[in-house]
């Protein structure tokens, strides 16, 4: 029931919004905010009633969708899907606040459409039939055009196109794998999949996963809809949107397909591997702010794939672990991103720089999230980089090496930026005039980086109670206990 | 001598054809001695009436009848397919009322319209449960006739009576194919009732029946406008008076699918061989195409029309296939599919009508917002093309690639899958022109608001209402579906 009501709630909130006219952007931005409020409140209430010490299923509900294939309605919570739902659900609050406050034309329409993209989100982290799972999946991308398409930037058009192309093209391989998958096991129930051992439904399931995650070298569409979205719905993209591929691989392909990820397992690091080196290169070389970070979650996803495949204990914990840590990095940056490009109009790093004389509050938050975001000893991210570090050691040394070396890459990229965008001459476009933060924005991202600090203080919160506490033995037996 | 046995004839299931019928007599006579004005009202009204009665009465058979029969000595069948068929054609039918009601013409002859329409239907619907190749060909002309006057009924526009006339060529070219088939499978068989058909094939002669159902298929390719028989359908699309192209896109795929599949399960059920993989040939060109085709058009109703062409290529995969699982699979994606199709038409009408020129690409740039229900209808029907949530098209794809697959034939879900990629670009294209591209809103030359068009808008909205409702009680629907097509011998 309350599964349910964390997926409903955001697509009734879109509902209303769509429906009512709206005057003001902050009228219709309010009651988004307030739905997504409600959501994260909702969220905070199953947190501290959930059960912990079991990695089954919780606060399931079922009804029969169609029968004759065996597809149902089946929502319910892991521990790890719990605070996948709790990242989209602070995310969103960040971005639809964020939204409300820099003010959109066609209020209804664009609050709307960021409620309902947080719904299809929580559902894809919260479905337990296949072809739910597959709905939602889809569902995102309807919301993501839009948003993109109307309120982007100025090449919105081929991003979108490049954007939905890609990820269809994806996912609907997927459907076919689905399909053969279900029609094998004559049901479509995710809690009683069992394993397959056919290579072609694996790979339906990964290249998707790839494409959204997305994993090089399917990423084609990753730079041009990073950029051209605007600075919210990059943050929920990326944020959030990206690891529900992630979850995907967690949730579908690991516990199901134990001997093709085995046999495969050289292929998908290899390719993680490139794509972590590749795109942290990039995000060194990129030349605009939302380069950099969209390079950076090229690299940061391929990590956290490294860590799923790693298949361990501490590979498993600290992929869920990272997942949560970049979805509030990037979400961060993204918005601090976008209060930039609100003063300066600009992302291009060669136009700006020394942002921080006399922008206090600009300068301490994107500190604070950059430092976390190069995995400082101490932080989060740190602790996420090094539980997947250490799983994937016992794989093979090699990759571990590639990974430590993309730390220092990420350490390199992150200092570029921040220097770029606050250090260095003041640069030609930034205006004089241009304010410090705002109480709005500052309280929004602030939100994000308080989330960010406490899990640095305790990233047991996370990796304690997820998994049942036994990450590896969960995903082998698929979460049935 | 034989002496001719007039056979009983079950009135009761050709309630529907008849009650059409009947409303056809009325909307003809009536109006003549009717004032003009209220003759369009009139008509509209019996029209309306007649489909509701027709749409109820194949209800009340298809709640009754359980398992088939032969009625009329065989000619015709009565079973639930038919009945189905008939209520979804009813309800396309009914649509394209609220569609036709406010198209701008002649006012005089406005009955003559609705006549043509309910005899339309009326067609389709003995169409459907035709058993005989005799029967089958009668209802084919039926319709068919009724549909090539209707194209050309705006007769003051020159691109009406263009399609009309090409509609009409083209179209009897198919149906003298059809008719040749039907004639080297009687030569074959020695018989032309479905069943009789089947029992004889064995022993024909194998060389006149495989041609001849080649023949067969051909013609109803032409039908269904399946590639590459589809030459007709861009331009008698783009030139038809857009209601009537609404109508014919949905009901005549509805009909000649339907029995389609009947006459491949009853009549050559056990010659499998000869057709399933010929019609998952047709699909595949269809796909490949109505979407490679649909790609570079502008004008809004020839885009429709190659989509129609893709989607004439998604129907044909589970009849191809020749499961249960297919059968089901194409009736629960009829229904969805008519109603997007009636509804996106109507909001080219509407914009036809507030435009008075046809309507490309660039005309549709801004009605999102400043048509906003019709905007987001739109869209709707655009993404459910595509195959996305939250449109029933996205489960009678998911239905039909998994006909596919549980055939085996895997190859053709990804087939279908490539081409929905492809799809995505034009489909994409009309949301893009609505809400992305700038440029102002193109009003006509008069400007201002068009006039208000509630039947119009009621069409659309229970379009959408269908479109969305299918996703949603996919369940029950399903479990239609397949008491429609429980009772026939399907070859696998």
């Amino acid at each position: 029931m309350i599964t349910t009501a964390l997926i409903v709630l955001p697509f009734a909130g879109a509902l209303v919004l769509w429906i009512l006219p709206w005057r003001t952007s902050t009228a219709a931005g309010g009651l988004a905010l307030l739905v997504a409020l409600g959501e994260l409140a909702l969220w905070v209430g199953t947190v501290v009633n959930f059960d912990f010490g079991i990695s089954g299923l919780q606060y399931d509900a079922e009804r029969t969708w169609f029968s004759d294939l065996g597809v149902s309605y089946k929502v319910g919570l892991y521990d790890f899907s719990l605070w996948l739902v709790g990242l989209t659900a602070l995310v969103a609050v960040a971005s639809i606040g964020y939204g409300m406050w820099a003010g959109r034309v066609r209020p209804g329409a664009y609050f709307g459409l960021l409620l309902f993209l947080t719904g299809a989100t929580v559902g894809v982290f919260t479905a337990q039939d296949l072809l739910l799972f597959y709905v939602f999946f889809e569902a995102m991308l309807i919301p993501l055009y839009v948003l993109i398409g109307v309120w982007g930037g100025a090449g919105r058009t081929g991003a979108t196109i490049k954007f939905i192309v890609y990820t269809m093209g994806g996912s609907l391989l997927m459907l076919v794998a689905i399909i053969a998958f279900g029609l094998d096991r004559g049901s479509f129930d995710m809690t009683e999949l069992g394993t397959s051992d056919s290579t072609w439904i694996f790979l339906g399931f990964v290249i998707a996963f790839a494409v959204k995650a997305p994993l090089w070298p399917f990423h084609g569409w990753l730079p041009d809809a990073y950029r051209e979205a605007p600075a919210e719905v990059s943050a929920l993209l990326s944020g959030v949107v990206s690891k529900t591929a992630a979850y995907g691989l967690l949730r579908i392909v690991l516990p199901s397909f134990p001997e093709q990820v085995a046999d495969w397992r050289t292929v998908v690091l290899v390719l993680a591997s490139i794509g972590l080196v590749y795109g942290s290169l990039l995000a060194f070389r990129a030349p605009d702010v939302r380069g950099v970070i969209a390079y950076s979650s090229l690299a940061q996803m391929c990590l956290i794939v490294i860590g799923l495949f790693a298949f361990n204990d501490s590979g498993l914990n600290g992929a869920l672990l990272q997942m949560v840590n970049h979805g509030l990095i990037s979400a961060s940056l993204f918005l601090l991103a976008g209060t930039v490009e609100r003063r300066t109009a600009t992302g291009d790093l060669h136009l700006l720089g020394g942002m921080a004389r006399g922008r206090p509050v600009l300068a301490t938050l994107f500190i604070v999230v950059g430092v976390v975001a190069l995995a400082v000893p101490g932080s989060t991210a740190f602790a996420g980089e090094f539980l997947v570090l250490n799983g994937i050691f016992p794989v093979g040394w090699g990759w571990a090496v590639v990974g430590a070396a993309a730390m220092v890459l990420a350490a390199m990229y992150v200092l570029r930026l921040v220097s770029a965008v606050l250090h260095r001459d003041v640069g030609t476009m930034v205006p004089d005039a241009a304010l410090d933060l705002r109480p709005g924005e500052t309280s929004l991202v602030g939100m994000l980086v308080i989330a960010l600090l406490a899990l640095s203080f305790w990233p047991a919160g996370i990796t304690n109670h997820v998994f049942g506490g036994q990450p590896q033995q969960a995903v082998t037996t698929r979460f049935s206990e | 001598m034989e002496t001719f046995v007039k056979p009983d004839i079950d009135w009761a299931a050709l309630s529907p054809v008849l009650v059409l019928l009947g409303g056809a007599a009325l909307t003809m006579l009536v109006p003549l001695f009717l004032p003009v004005g209220v003759r369009r009202g009139f008509s509209a009204f019996v029209a309306a009436a007649a489909l509701i009665g027709a749409g109820v009465a194949a209800a009340i058979l298809f709640a009754h009848d359980d398992s088939g029969r032969g009625i009329v000595a065989d000619a015709l069948r009565r079973d639930r397919l038919a009945e189905l068929a008939q209520v979804i054609l009813a309800g396309a039918g009914l649509l394209a009322i609220g569609v036709s009601y406010r198209e701008p013409g002649r006012r005089e002859g406005i009955g003559d319209y609705y006549t043509l329409l309910l005899s339309a239907v009326g067609g389709m619907c003995f169409f459907v449960s035709a058993n005989s190749l005799m029967t089958l060909f009668l209802g084919l002309e039926w319709f068919s006739i009724s549909l090539y006057i209707m194209c050309a009924i705006a007769v003051d526009r020159l691109g009406s009576l263009e399609a009309g006339l090409k509609y009409l060529i083209v179209g009897s070219f198919g149906s003298a194919i059809l008719l040749f088939g039907s004639a080297l499978v009687y030569g074959a068989t020695g018989e032309i009732g479905f069943e009789a058909i089947e029992r004889a094939a064995a022993g024909g002669d194998r060389f006149l029946l495989v041609t001849g159902l080649a023949m067969l298929l051909v013609g109803l390719a032409f039908k269904v406008s399946a590639a590459p028989f589809h030459m007709w359908t861009p331009d008698v699309y783009q030139g038809a008076p857009t209601p009537v192209t609404a109508f014919m896109s949905a009901a005549t795929k509805v009909a000649g699918l339907v029995l389609t599949l009947r006459l491949l399960t009853t009549a050559f059920g056990s010659q499998e061989e000869l057709w399933t993989l010929s019609l998952a040939v047709i699909a595949c060109i269809s796909l490949a195409w109505g979407n490679l085709a649909a790609l570079v058009q502008t004008d809004v109703k020839r885009l429709l029309a190659y989509s129609s062409v893709s989607h004439a290529g998604f129907l044909l995969i589970p009849i191809a296939v020749g499961t249960p699982l297919g059968g089901r699979a194409l009736l629960y994606y009829l229904m969805p599919y008519a109603a997007m199709n009636v509804g996106s038409f109507a909001i080219v009408a509407a914009r036809e009508r507030e435009l008075a020129r046809p309507v490309t690409l660039s005309d549709l740039s801004g009605m999102g917002w400043e048509r906003p229900f019709h905007g987001i209808a739109m869209a709707i029907f655009m993404f459910g093309f595509i195959g996305l949530p939250p449109a029933g098209l996205f489960l009678g794809k998911f239905y039909a690639f998994s006909a596919a697959v549980e055939r085996g034939w895997a190859w053709l879900a990804i087939v279908g899958v490539v081409a929905t990629v492809v799809s995505i670009y034009y489909y994409l294209g009309v949301v893009r022109a609505m809400y992305v591209s700038p440029g102002e809103l193109r009003l006509a030359p008069a400007g201002g608001s068009p006039p208000r068009d509630p039947a119009l808008t009621t069409a659309v909205a229970a379009s959408l209402a269908v479109t969305v409702g299918t996703f949603f009680a996919a369940g029950p629907l399903i479990d239609l579906a397949r008491d429609g097509v429980e009772f026939l011998r399907f070859p696998f």
